[in-house]
């Protein structure tokens, strides 16, 4: 296929940061003066505030009037190239945030509920977030989830108070300091961990992609507490071992956590439970849908486990009783609270109609596709001069995503995997992503095609990796230059982490100038 | 069996351009691609989940489900506690729904300039309210920002007990807990609470004194408190703070600062709050969203566990964009040896509120602020009048302040039961939490209820608690 990608143009506003705009004395919004009646029973605001406490300046904010305001934002949000083009950001699942769950979860029923009505006021609210549960009871086999999470990051911090909590009430969380992980978890599995108080253990990957059963025999012990793992990895890799794995933690007495980043080429093929783990936790802003908006939110690590575990939940749960729902916030042993109220509810409904519009066939058929889509892309990738692919030798198809290196096109042309990924905008792609870190391969990329998009953006995707290839062997200074379309260039590297230079606020830009 | 017809949100659903790949990639059939799936871990079933609807019997099921809701904007409610009404511009509403940042994911500073521009204006405007110049990419909720802070604390203080008000919402508290890690662990960090005088809400100064010592590595206050009162001691608390070498973090509704002091005017070094106050509606929960933010010396900044987004100039001269800082000591950049955690959050709430603070500017703040402190004392002043009911503290609170019904006889929930009837919902009850406040319940007024509104609650309550 021979296409020569066009390239795309951003707007360039060179809009002024918010603080230089605006003229003193302007007004955005206006609020009625307070009643006669009122004030004269009260009196001025400044008498009803202790004289310690009272402002005495004023705080330099913008003097706007309301569209000047609205403008300025949505000028900015044409500086947004997101998911305008095609955005394959390898992880994170990018799919169809589909406009029908915003328009609904933006109806005053959801928006105008404040989460400590009376329960009878509520019951839409309830139903969906039970609705919600159940299908993902059926998806992963676990006996009962909460939404409280605000991420996945936050889902895994559940996890480990959880396990805490579980440990603590066998008599044995002292003894159980130690938390099991692998190198390609997400960072929040191992960042969590230790912010809840374990110490953690990191197996490294062997030659299969995956760290090997005697590497985990020789991190398992009685001082294991629970093993946080994600299967596939970013890499597309499964870990055929993973039921012995769990076999051997729960024989030294450990809870198994899976952490479903990576199920959007597994939904419908396995479930967590079935595999042995005693937990899990899903991305309702990945998988199921729901809009990211950066990395980002507001989001929902939904997360589940077994009825052993349940009784340690954060509350309150949502359960039903004949028609009816009800917050259960009788939770004796529970841990509590990881977040305030019960969840994210707009994100949950919207993630709760993705499952609506796509079905048990629709869910099974975006895995098939993710998983072909990523196959497919293969094929062209490694047809690009410099671009090599990870575990090179691996006879069988990687999963929905997979990680390629373009270590070769660095060594012989200088242009790096940074430089491609500003380069990639240009037309219109949004910015590939790398890794985490510690990158595993030099140079790394990892798009991951998902279902939304179709072929003809897919090879559209290759060809642009293509033609910036091309463009790296015979002139890179373009490519090592880029971007060229954008609202801005790129940033002069070192201004965003030297105390000296950066400045988080206006104010301390003004001040460190 | 895959469904023969394509599905809309899914454009390779197409079974002539899935051979089309099928083919490209030398294989008959998807199934050949799971092959690195051991068929004992395979589920031997399809999917027990309803069949899929088409949009408009989705839209139907959907808003069936939503008008079992009864809402603030159907009823007249003064429910606050932790998530606040207040007046959501419809500006606002349009530029959070923009697909072109709802949708993103990361970019570049290049390309998704516009976004990380909105970011570096929100920490910027927050600052200009706190009176400080580092800010932090939003946390997901005040209890967690609260619960990082206190981390920080004891990372800078290499100390390992925490006082906190006992005057605290204990959805908050029990955050704090668990970020506190319990007794067994390591690092746990012992909490202390600090009573409140029973006669005016505030911290009791002689109880601080007693429980801050050598080991305290902050004190932590809120302002409002969380029975509404403004804490005007705040000063002499961060002294005592100080004098032991503790930090002091405090908790602030960012709504009230434009006629309440900055903490950072008063001593604190540590400030985190809500940001749910500034143009973000309830959403049954999902409105929060919190901050932490300090003086922008490197001490503080190193033991964040945010990201931050700074200015910086670009390859042009005389340009400027906004990028990540302080990336490296996050988890995303070092996992378990980073600062505590970050992942997603609230980002987009950010949006909206940088665009609230935008429209607000210095003189709503000023006259939010004061609409808010009269309207919510006249209320006081009102349902005080009845007989029976009192208010606990009745002066020097925000916008919410405790209603006690010991003398009517009747219990908050038997109370709020007859306001629903009556189309009101009533103050969050108290009486589970505090129970020494007796059957009291706490009453949020703010901008968005008018003197009628008022009249109508203070009416209501003489009806339902009338002997």
């Amino acid at each position: 296929m021979n296409i020569k990608p066009k390239e795309y143009q951003a707007p360039v506003w060179n809009e002024p940061v918010i603080m230089e705009m605006g003229h003193p004395g302007r007004r955005g919004m206006l609020f009625p003066p307070i009643e006669a009646e009122i004030r004269d029973q009260v009196g001025d605001a400044d008498g009803l505030i202790p004289f310690a406490l009272r402002r005495q300046d004023k705080p330099v904010l913008p003097e706007m009037s309301e569209p000047e305001v609205l403008y300025h934002y949505l000028r900015l949000s044409q500086q947004t190239l997101g998911m305008m083009g095609t955005s394959l950001f390898g992880t994170c699942t990018m799919k169809y945030n589909a406009q029908i769950n915003e328009q609904m979860a933006w109806r005053p029923e959801l928006t105008q509920l404040h989460p400590l009505q009376h329960e009878d006021t509520m019951q839409g609210a309830l139903e969906i977030v039970h609705n919600m549960d159940l299908v993902l009871r059926e998806l992963s086999g676990m006996d009962q989830f909460v939404f409280q999470a605000g991420g996945g990051a936050e889902a895994a911090f559940t996890h480990c108070a959880v396990t805490r909590a579980y440990h603590a009430s066998r008599g044995e969380l002292e003894q159980r300091d130690e938390i099991i992980t692998t190198i390609q978890t997400h960072p929040c599995n191992p960042a969590t961990a230790a912010a809840a108080g374990f110490k953690v253990i990191t197996l490294m990957l062997d030659e299969n992609g995956y760290p090997s059963l005697d590497a985990l025999k020789a991190a398992v012990s009685n001082r294991t507490a629970a093993l946080m793992v994600n299967n596939p990895d970013d890499m597309g890799v499964y870990n055929p071992e993973m039921k012995e794995w769990i076999r051997i933690v729960h024989e030294a007495g450990g809870l198994a956590f899976y952490d479903a980043a990576n199920f959007n080429g597994t939904m419908s093929k396995v479930r967590a439970r079935e595999i042995g783990f005693d937990a899990c936790m899903f991305m309702l802003h990945k998988t199921f849908g729901a809009p990211k908006s950066g990395v980002g939110g507001p989001a929902t690590g939904a997360y589940g486990c077994s009825a052993e575990l349940a009784p340690f939940l954060p509350a309150p749960l949502v359960v039903r009783e004949d028609d009816r729902y009800h917050l259960d916030h009788d939770r004796p042993q529970s841990i509590g609270k990881i977040r305030e109220f019960w969840g994210n509810v707009q994100v949950i409904l919207k993630a709760y109609a993705w499952v609506r519009a796509m079905g048990a066939d629709g869910i099974a058929q975006a895995s098939d596709i993710s998983v072909l889509a990523n196959n497919y892309m293969e094929k062209g990738l490694l047809a690009i001069r410099g671009v090599n692919r990870s575990y090179p030798e691996a006879k069988m198809p990687r999963l929905e995503m997979t990680r390629y290196t373009l270590e070769q096109m660095k060594e012989e042309t200088g242009v790096d995997v940074h430089d491609v990924q500003n380069r990639m905008t240009d037309f219109g792609i949004d910015a590939m992503w790398t890794s985490h870190e510690p990158w595993l391969l030099p140079e790394p990329f990892t798009p991951e095609a998902g279902e939304m998009y179709g072929k003809e953006a897919l090879d559209r995707w290759i060809a642009v990796l293509a033609q910036i290839s091309d463009e790296a062997y015979a002139d890179p200074q373009i490519v090592k230059t880029a971007p060229h379309n954008q609202a801005i260039h790129r940033l002069k590297p070192g201004q965003t982490d030297n105390p000296g230079i950066r400045a988080m606020t206006w104010r301390a830009y003004k001040r460190k100038r | 069996m895959r469904p023969s017809t394509a599905h809309p949100y899914m454009a390779n659903s197409v079974p002539s351009i899935q051979q089309e790949m099928l083919t490209a990639v030398g294989i008959e059939t998807i199934e050949e691609l799971f092959v690195q799936i051991p068929e004992d871990h395979r589920l031997a079933r399809p999917l027990d989940l309803p069949p899929a609807l088409t949009e408009r019997e989705l839209r139907r099921h959907i808003v069936q489900i939503l008008a079992k809701n009864e809402t603030t904007e159907q009823n007249l409610s003064f429910l606050g506690a932790g998530i606040w009404q207040h007046h959501v511009p419809a500006a606002v509403d349009e530029v959070v729904r923009r697909n072109e940042w709802l949708t993103s994911i990361f970019g570049e500073p290049s390309s998704d300039h516009g976004r990380n521009q909105a970011w570096f204006e929100f920490c910027s405007q927050l600052g200009e309210l706190l009176n400080l110049d580092l800010v932090g990419l939003p946390v997901r909720s005040w209890g967690t920002a609260a619960g990082h802070a206190i981390r920080m604390a004891a990372r800078l203080t290499a100390r390992s007990e925490v006082v906190v008000v006992r005057a605290i919402d204990p959805e908050r508290l029990s955050v704090i807990r668990n970020y506190c890690e319990p007794p067994e662990m390591a690092n746990h960090i012992a909490i202390r609470l600090v009573d409140y005088d029973p006669a005016t809400g505030l911290i009791d100064l002689n109880d601080l004194r007693t429980v801050v010592n050598e080991q305290t590595a902050a004190v932590y206050f809120e302002v409002p408190s969380y029975l509404g009162v403004i804490e005007h001691q705040a000063s002499a608390i961060a002294a005592i703070a100080r004098a032991a070498g503790a930090e002091t973090i405090v908790g602030v509704d960012p709504i009230s600062l434009g006629v309440l002091a900055s903490p950072a005017d008063y001593g604190a070094d540590i400030v985190v709050g809500t940001i749910q106050p500034l143009g973000i509606h309830l959403h049954a929960g999902g409105g929060l969203g919190g901050f932490i933010a300090s003086r922008d010396e490197p001490r503080y900044a190193e033991e964040y566990p945010t990201l931050f987004i700074s200015i910086s100039e670009t390859l042009k001269p005389g340009e400027y964009g906004f990028g990540l800082g302080l990336f490296h000591q996050s988890s995303y950049g070092l996992r378990d040896k980073g600062n505590d955690w970050t992942g997603h959050s609230v980002y987009m709430w950010a949006i909206a509120a940088t665009t609230y603070m935008a429209m607000m500017g210095p003189q709503g703040f000023a006259e939010v602020g004061r609409l808010i402190l009269q309207r919510a004392h006249h209320a006081a002043k009102l349902l005080s009048r009845i007989d029976g009911i009192r208010v606990r503290f009745p002066s020097g609170f925000f916008k919410e302040f405790v209603v006690n019904f010991d003398g009517t006889g009747k219990t908050v929930a038997q109370i709020n039961h007859a306001l629903r009837t009556l189309g009101i919902f009533g103050g969050k009850d108290l009486q589970g939490e505090f129970p020494e406040l007796g059957q009291s319940a706490l009453f949020c007024v703010t901008e968005i209820h008018t003197l009628s509104d008022i009249e109508r609650l203070a009416g209501a309550l003489k009806e339902v608690t009338a002997k």
